[in-house]
Parts: structure tokens; sequence; C-alpha cells
């Protein structure tokens, strides 16, 4: 029974994850851009709200509605300030943008709030710890079941504006090809902003739930960008479902790797993600594919 | 009235010159069709008026505005489509969605989804069809709808028979006669002559990025404009 808590716990931290991953995932899909700065941009959110508890003593939820248009804001002035200069320099260049934004984050968290670990978990009261009892065995976190809610609402209200939205078919137009979008009328540089904003209330929502079940340092946005990044291949580049669900594959394979080893949690979610990363690679599906074609010819 | 007027426009790819400094200008509710051999210079020459390629030297004017450096979000703006040279739709999405994106972005006016279907009615069955997966045809109607969906006032066909099968190029160009007739300007590039001669009001031939022979298209006959075409003309003067 323990073994199914671990996977149960394991599919919930996917949530957080999956949350983590999108706003990643969105913007690879909509501008090619690999975030170095996601993480800790994350961590940026968190102190944001920490900042905010702390100097009003209301709930970090409150403070999200004054966080996540700052973070779009963040977003809007990163966009024009870093991404647009460095897009117009080929693949590499943005990537080495953002890891000197994720260097001067981190620095500047550094300097501003010190080396301590910070917790939004007290100004978040009894949520933070209470949990349903399914079985003696057998329970799940409040907080952890509404992240992983938040999570399914924010990919299925991102789906829904993507799909069904005049500014989410401009946005699938752009990513699939900015050239043409600009000769019916679009300036590709505002829908990147608008991308980017997007993203940033994304990393915001991330970053608020990160400060809410953990603690967080200026320099975890690294350890934060690996999870993210490894949610964002196991569940495929680009694709919103498929971020929960890698989500949900890497918290599994972290919950039981530490059922079998208290050191196997990071090893565990690592593991399955370079088998997945090889697989993708290497090309499963054409090996399948070979197979078929033997049998076919044969 | 001069709706475009094209001015000394000189265009490169790097230090290739691919169009070397044109000038022409273009009257409200006629057809141009550019003709000329692959490598003349006319996709550079409409990409350089859609505000696609950023020209070297010279002037455009539009509507008695300088676009020249205008981008061309701004461009489609102000009543300037080109439909490219290769569809390029985006594949992904559905024809629908291919219509209806550039129809929140482009001007207002006549030009709505049910006037396109209209226009072009093989694409009411495949609305709901990934562009991606429609035949030649099929695409390029959906690349002229989208062009459409942004109310042009001038609109640049570039290669609008490349690749498509007789009875496909006679349904495009089915539909193209309306939009001639309906008095929207039109500047079509060209390879297969006798289509040009056929919708075309004016006719003007380039050959190694210049404009060696214009005319009205009535007045031009299909001799003169295969010498022209084949360069014919320069290699007897040089004789």
């Amino acid at each position: 029974m323990n073994f199914v808590n671990q996977v149960l716990q394991g599919a919930l931290l996917g949530g957080f994850y999956a949350l983590l991953a999108c706003g990643l995932s969105f913007l690879y899909g909509v501008m090619r851009i690999i975030n170095l700065a996601h993480g800790s941009l994350a961590i940026f959110a968190a102190f944001l709200l920490f900042d905010f508890a702390n100097y009003t003593n209301l709930s970090p939820f409150i403070g999200l509605a004054l966080a996540l248009p700052a973070m779009a804001l963040v977003g809007v002035i990163l966009q024009f300030t870093v991404l647009d200069r460095s897009l117009k320099s080929g693949p590499l260049i943005p990537i080495l943008s953002t890891f000197g934004v994720a260097v001067i984050l981190d620095n500047g968290m550094f300097e501003y709030y010190g080396a301590n670990s910070n917790s939004l978990g007290p100004a978040i009261g009894d949520l933070a710890f209470n949990s349903w009892n399914l079985t003696d065995t057998l329970y799940v976190g409040q907080l952890d079941a509404l992240i992983f809610g938040t999570a399914v609402v924010v990919l299925g209200g991102l789906s829904f504006i993507l799909a069904r939205t005049p500014i989410g078919r401009t946005i699938r137009a752009t990513a699939d090809d900015p050239a043409i979008v600009e000769l019916i009328g679009v300036n590709p540089r505002v829908v990147y902003a608008v991308a980017v904003a997007i993203a940033m209330v994304l990393v915001g929502i991330a970053g608020a739930f990160l400060g809410m079940r953990a603690s967080f340092a200026p320099y975890d946005g690294g350890n934060l960008l690996i999870f993210a990044f490894e949610t964002v291949v196991i569940g495929g580049l680009g694709s919103l479902w498929g971020t929960l669900i890698g989500g949900i594959v890497l918290g599994v394979s972290q919950n039981i790797g530490a059922e079998i080893s208290p050191s196997g949690f990071l090893i565990a979610g690592h593991a399955v993600f370079l088998v997945i990363l090889i697989a993708r690679t290497f090309g499963a599906g054409s090996i399948l594919g070979k197979i078929r074609f033997k049998r076919s010819a044969a | 009235m001069t709706i475009l007027q094209v001015e000394n426009l000189e265009a490169r790819h790097g230090l290739l010159i691919a169009v070397r400094g044109i000038s022409f200008s273009v009257t409200e509710g006629e057809t141009l069709a550019l003709v000329g051999a692959n490598g003349a210079g006319k996709t550079t020459l409409m990409r350089s008026i859609a505000g696609a390629h950023r020209p070297h030297a010279g002037r455009i004017t539009f509507d008695g505005k300088d676009v020249t450096a205008m981008p061309a979000h701004r461009r489609n703006g102000l009543g300037i489509a080109l439909v490219p040279e290769g569809r390029r739709l985006f594949t992904g999405m559905t024809v629908e969605e291919n219509l209806k994106v550039a129809g929140a972005h482009g001007r207002k006016g006549a030009w709505t989804l049910e006037t396109v279907l209209q226009a072009f009615p093989q694409l009411k069955p495949k609305l709901k069809a990934r562009a991606g997966d429609l035949s030649g045809g099929q695409q390029q109607a959906t690349a002229i709808g989208r062009a459409l969906m942004t109310n042009p006032r001038l609109l640049l066909l570039d290669e609008v028979s490349l690749g498509l099968s007789p009875l496909a190029v006679d349904q495009v160009y089915d539909s193209l006669h309306g939009l001639m007739n309906g008095g929207t300007t039109i500047i079509l590039v060209e390879q297969d002559l006798s289509r040009a001669l056929g919708v075309a009001s004016r006719i003007a031939c380039m050959l190694e990025g210049s404009i060696v022979l214009e005319g009205a298209a009535k007045e031009l006959n299909r001799e003169q404009i295969t010498a022209a075409y084949f360069g014919l003309n320069r290699v007897a003067e040089k004789a």
C-alpha cells in the first residue's frame, strides 16, 4: 500500500512539475527559445510573494493578483530588451542571453535576500500540511491537490485560448511562420511579447506554489530548470498536455526511486529522462518503422 | 489613378543584385502580369513591394505614401497583400483558421469568410481540414483567400499556377477572373505566357533583374514577349 501511496504522491508532484514546465514548453512552442532563466524567474516570483506576505501579512493568494501582472510586465520588458534582439542572431544567442539573465537574477537575489532558505508555507496556514486520508496509508495533501488541479485548469485554459480564440490563433500562426504573419497584418514582435508575458504569468503561478510547498533560495533556479526541462522533454517539446504527462512520469519515477533507496529520488527521475531522451533521439519510432518495413517487404 | 509607384528599385541577396533599378507604376483596377524566366527577379520584386524583402535602393510609393522603409504588417494595413510563392500556409491550422487569423488583423471591408467561400467554393467542404492535408489547388485557393481576408487594395500573386494540375489552375483562374472583374488591383507573377496574356491588362517582362519589355497586353504579341523573355533582342543587338 505504501508503494501505491508513493505513486499517488508522485502523480500529484507531477502536477507541480507540469505547472513549472508549461511556461518553458509554451515559450519554446511559440518562439523556439529554450529559456534558461525559467527556474530563476520562478524563484524571483516566489520572492515577490514572500516580500508581499511579509510586508502586508496577507495571504500569498491575494499577492498573486499583484505578482502575476508584475511577472507579465517582466516578460514584456524581457522580450523587448533581450529576446527580441537576440532572436535576430540565430538560435544559439537567445539561449546564451537567457543564461545571462539567469546569472544576473540569481546573483541579484542573493545580494538582496542573502543565502537563507525561505518559504511561503507559514503564510498559508493549515493548507501547507492538511491532507485527506483515503485509507490508513493512502493520503492526498490538500496543497498538492490544489496544485494538481491548478495545473489541469491552467493547461486546459491555455489549450482553449490557443485553439479557440483570435489571439490563440495568432500565436499559433506566428509560431508556424513569423515571416508570413507579417504579410497578413500581424506584428510578430507584439505577438512574441504577449507570448513571453503569458509564459511569465505561468512561471509566476509555478513560483507561488513552489514557495508554498517547499523552501527556496536564490540559487535554486538551476535545479528547477532541470526538472522543468526533464518534464518538457519527457512530455514532448511544445506539447501542453504532454507536459502534464511528462510531469507525472517524472514525479512518479522520483517517488518510486525514493521508495527503493533514500538517494534514489533524483537518480530515478534523471534515469527515466535519459531513457526517454535516448528513445526519442535514436527513434523508438524508427526502430518500429524498420520492423514494419521488413514485414511489408517480406 | 496610380496606386503603386516603384522608382529605381534595387534589391539584393547578399552580393547578388536581383532587381536592378526598376521603375514602373500600377493604376487602380488594372492587372499587371510580370513574366520572366526563373531568376529574373520577379519574386524579389514582389517581396520588396510587400515589405518582406528590404530593398537596397530606390523608392516604393503606395497610394501617395512612401512605404519603402515600412514593415510588412503596416503595408498590409494600408492594403498590400502578397500571396507568396509556394503558398506558405499555416499547415498545422485548419483552412477556417488560416482565413480567420488573416481576417482578424487585416483591413475591414467586403471580403469576409462568407465572400471568400463564395469566390472559392472548393474550400467550403474543407473548412475543418488541416491546410497541410489539402491538394495543391485547394492550398492555393486558401492562400489567395487568406490574402483576400485582409481586404487588400493591391493583391500580389506570386506563381499561382506553380506545381498545380491543369484542372486546379483552371479553377484558381476562374476565381481570379471574378476578382479582376470586381476591380481589385493585381500584380501577377506567371510563368505561363498564355495564362498571363489571357488575364492581364498589362504585361511587363523581366530579364536579369530589369524590365526589358512593358506594354498593354492587347498591344503585345506572343513573339515579342518570347523574345524579351529569353533575351533574344539583346543577343541580336550584340550581334
